[in-house]
């Protein structure tokens, strides 16, 4: 029962002695990595037939682990609903929460989280399906709508119809499924959640054609990892390893030709790769910590191809994700 | 001289010792885990207190029994909730009460089929678990019956869809409000004291009133005064389906049927059991010495067996209600807006966790004491009184 593991979480929350050691430090007593993910969303994080955890969330995990331990494997996932998320991470069941959470305000203070870098820019729109003949979400006047609880699309969904002066009702699910279960048995006539995860859940219906994503994006919804306050040095290596990937990008560094890359002369590639001294030691890591990541996890493009670009079933586009250079709003600060 | 025995061998004031310590340690640890909390929220920043509750909600509740809209508190949210949850355990626990006597008396019947029905009934609710029946009756609902467009149309006005079932309503008008009032006031001040003149009567003078008579005339005839006081508005609305959904009328939505459908079948299964036992707790004497005097079979029952059974029945049909109130919470998988989604959806947008669980639990122990409180006061008007 969700209550009751909500009640457990609290109760860690209590009892957690005040002045815990740090996260850093007890992450490498551990060995390994707590990573919150999903209970399941195509692409972001979702068990695939074996029971290995895929997607672009999940990723981004495995990137932070080969940093901090030279290897992608050092993380144990826990799979967590929009719910459970939050008192997971302040609680400590979690280190890392990657879990297409989006960054806002409230989050970012009351809630105690520090937010790294946006993994994926998303926005919030409406699938609807195609025989009832909606063109534009400015025709939803009425109409019942499914979402997902503690969400920011449950906001974000109230705030869009206030803002058209338009009159809805909404239809609440706990989990994701059972939101795209109601709609496809028609209890309610749209359903809402980040683009990505419409594109996600449309391709496990029957039948994917009959439904269309209506053009309006109604929010943004910038999704990015959490850590919680109180340990900087562990919200660095998480904030950079997400800038890393983005840098190797950027210097054209893959999985398979970073090893190439090495002999090179230019001093941006001999810091990032640690061949000059420093970075590493910096984040309280080993100095091929970005090596790492790229030769065992990949840049930014591969994970994102890998999971949701054009050649997986959610044939998601770069868009907004793209590098500065190509169109895009992904930039990484110099690494030195 | 009187010899003063040592404090520590005297047993009371050893009792005391003891209980004192205990307190002591409890208080203790109930301080340090304050404390304790208290520090980490500070040391990580995250927000405490129930400033929250005056805060926009934001977000949309499906349905409610109160006004409601996004732009208002977290407060008048929960408040939502609270009502939701209130509306489907007082109306649960009467139907489940209803459901489990009848079946609990049907199934000690001599009819060899209708017992066995009812044994069947309840053996088969009884060990499946309620989560699983709720999911049961909600798929149903969303399987069997068309979607919004192709509604069954059962009766005219009447629209069966999986949205939910809407029927023609009153047209708002406060006199409404005031009948409601009266049923309501009937029930709870009104019977009572027409039942204890009555028994009054019966007992002082022993004249037997038609009681039950003058109970279902003022049932009737008062409601029906302040209505016709009211102007006697008679406008029906009539539901029809405008856009994406039904318009006008009163929609009882899948959800609330479900949970209700799954809370009083499961609930109903156990009463039935706790009034089996009762009766058959009653001895067979009584039977005997009933038929004896010449009373009817229905008689007997209302006038010597279930006045004995009830006080068996009682204690363990409290325990029931208050199982059907808690288990109420389950409705959060079936997306119906209880206190606990409410509760939840606050929870998770505020992150107070702290206080939001504090607040659940408040809420369900009042839900629980006022429930026990009115169900011990009926326990101990009719328990063996001896003349």
């Amino acid at each position: 029962m969700n209550l009751f593991k909500a009640l457990c979480l609290v109760l860690l929350l209590i009892s957690q002695a005040a002045y815990a050691g740090k996260t850093f430090d007890a992450i490498k007593k551990r060995g390994e990595i707590k990573c919150g993910v999903t209970t399941g969303i195509p692409g972001f994080s979702v068990p695939d037939s074996k029971g290995k955890w895929t997607g672009i969330d999940v990723d981004v995990c495995r990137a932070v682990a080969a940093a901090m331990f030279g290897n992608p494997e050092k993380v144990t996932f826990v799979p967590l609903s929009s719910q459970q998320r939050f008192t997971a991470i302040q609680s400590g069941e979690v280190d890392l929460l990657s879990r297409v959470t989006t960054h806002t305000l409230s989050r970012d203070t009351s809630l105690g989280l520090n937010f790294a870098p946006v993994t994926y820019y998303d926005g919030q729109a409406f699938m609807v399906r195609k025989s009832d003949g909606i063109k534009s979400a400015k025709d939803l006047n009425g109409a019942t709508v499914c979402v997902q609880q503690g969400t920011t699309t449950e906001l974000g969904l109230a705030d869009y119809f206030r803002a058209n002066r338009m009159k809805f009702k909404s239809v609440v699910y706990e989990a994701n499924d059972e939101v795209a279960q109601a709609f496809v048995k028609k209890r309610c006539d749209a359903f809402t959640t980040d683009a990505s995860g419409l594109a996600a859940e449309r391709t496990r219906f029957k039948n994917p054609s009959q439904y269309i994503i209506l053009p309006e994006v109604i929010s943004k919804e910038p999704l990015a990892p959490a850590v919680r306050h109180g340990d900087d040095k562990w919200f660095d290596i998480v904030k950079w390893t997400v800038y890393a990937l983005l840098e190797a990008e950027e210097m054209g560094m893959t999985s398979s030709n970073v090893d190439g890359f090495k002999k090179s002369k230019d001093p941006n590639i001999k810091r990032f790769l640690g061949v000059t001294k420093g970075n590493g030691k910096a984040l309280g890591l080993s100095e091929t910590w970005a090596y790492n990541i790229v030769k065992k996890v990949g840049n930014y493009s591969e994970i994102f191809e890998k999971n949701i670009g054009k050649k997986t079933s959610l044939k998601l586009e770069r868009g907004l994700n793209a590098l500065w250079k190509d169109g895009g709003i992904m930039y990484a600060p110099p690494l030195r | 001289m009187e010899e003063r025995t040592p404090f520590w061998q005297d047993p009371k004031k050893r009792s005391l010792v003891y209980q004192g310590v205990t307190l002591a340690i409890v208080g203790g640890v109930g301080y340090y885990l304050f404390k304790n909390t208290q520090a980490n929220l500070t040391r990580q920043n995250i927000a405490s207190g129930f400033g929250f509750l005056s805060q926009e909600a934001g977000f949309d509740i499906s349905e409610s029994v109160i006004d409601y809209f996004s732009d208002e508190s977290y407060g008048k949210a929960l408040k939502v909730g609270f009502l939701n949850t209130l509306k489907v355990s007082v109306v649960g626990n009467v139907f489940a009460v209803l459901l489990g006597g009848l079946v609990g008396i049907l199934s000690i019947s001599s009819n060899w089929l209708v017992s066995r029905i009812s044994r069947g009934y309840v053996e088969m609710v009884r060990n499946v678990p309620l989560l699983l029946q709720l999911f049961f009756w909600y798929t149903l609902f969303s399987e069997i019956f068309p979607s919004v467009r192709q509604a069954y149309n059962p009766m005219p006005g009447v629209f069966v869809s999986n949205r939910g079932v809407v029927i023609p309503a009153f047209e708002a008008h406060p006199v409404w409000t005031w009948v409601l009032l009266t049923i309501l006031g009937t029930v709870v001040v009104i019977i009572p004291l027409i039942f204890s003149w009555g028994k009054k009567q019966k007992e002082e003078f022993g004249i037997e009133r038609p009681t039950e008579w003058i109970m279902g005339a003022a049932l009737i005839l008062l409601p029906l005064i302040v209505w016709m006081i009211g102007g006697m508005p008679t406008k029906f609305e009539v539901p029809s389906l405008q856009g994406f959904n039904f318009k006008g009328g009163f929609t009882l939505s899948p959800e609330y049927i479900s949970l209700l459908l799954g809370l009083v079948l499961y609930t109903g299964a156990f009463i039935a059991e706790i009034v089996r036992a009762g009766i058959l707790s009653v001895n067979k004497g009584q039977w005997e010495a009933s038929e004896a005097l010449g009373l009817s079979g229905w008689r007997t029952l209302t006038l010597v067996i279930i006045p004995q059974a009830l006080r068996v029945i009682i204690p363990p049909l409290t325990s029931q209600l208050l199982n059907l109130t808690k288990n109420s919470s389950l409705a959060v998988a079936i997306a119906y807006p209880d206190f606990v989604s409410v509760a939840n959806t606050s929870l998770n947008q505020t992150g107070q966790a702290i206080e939001m669980v504090g607040l659940i639990m408040l809420v369900y122990l009042t839900f629980s004491l006022t429930t026990s409180f009115a169900m011990n006061w009926y326990n101990k008007k009719i328990k063996l009184t001896e003349r």
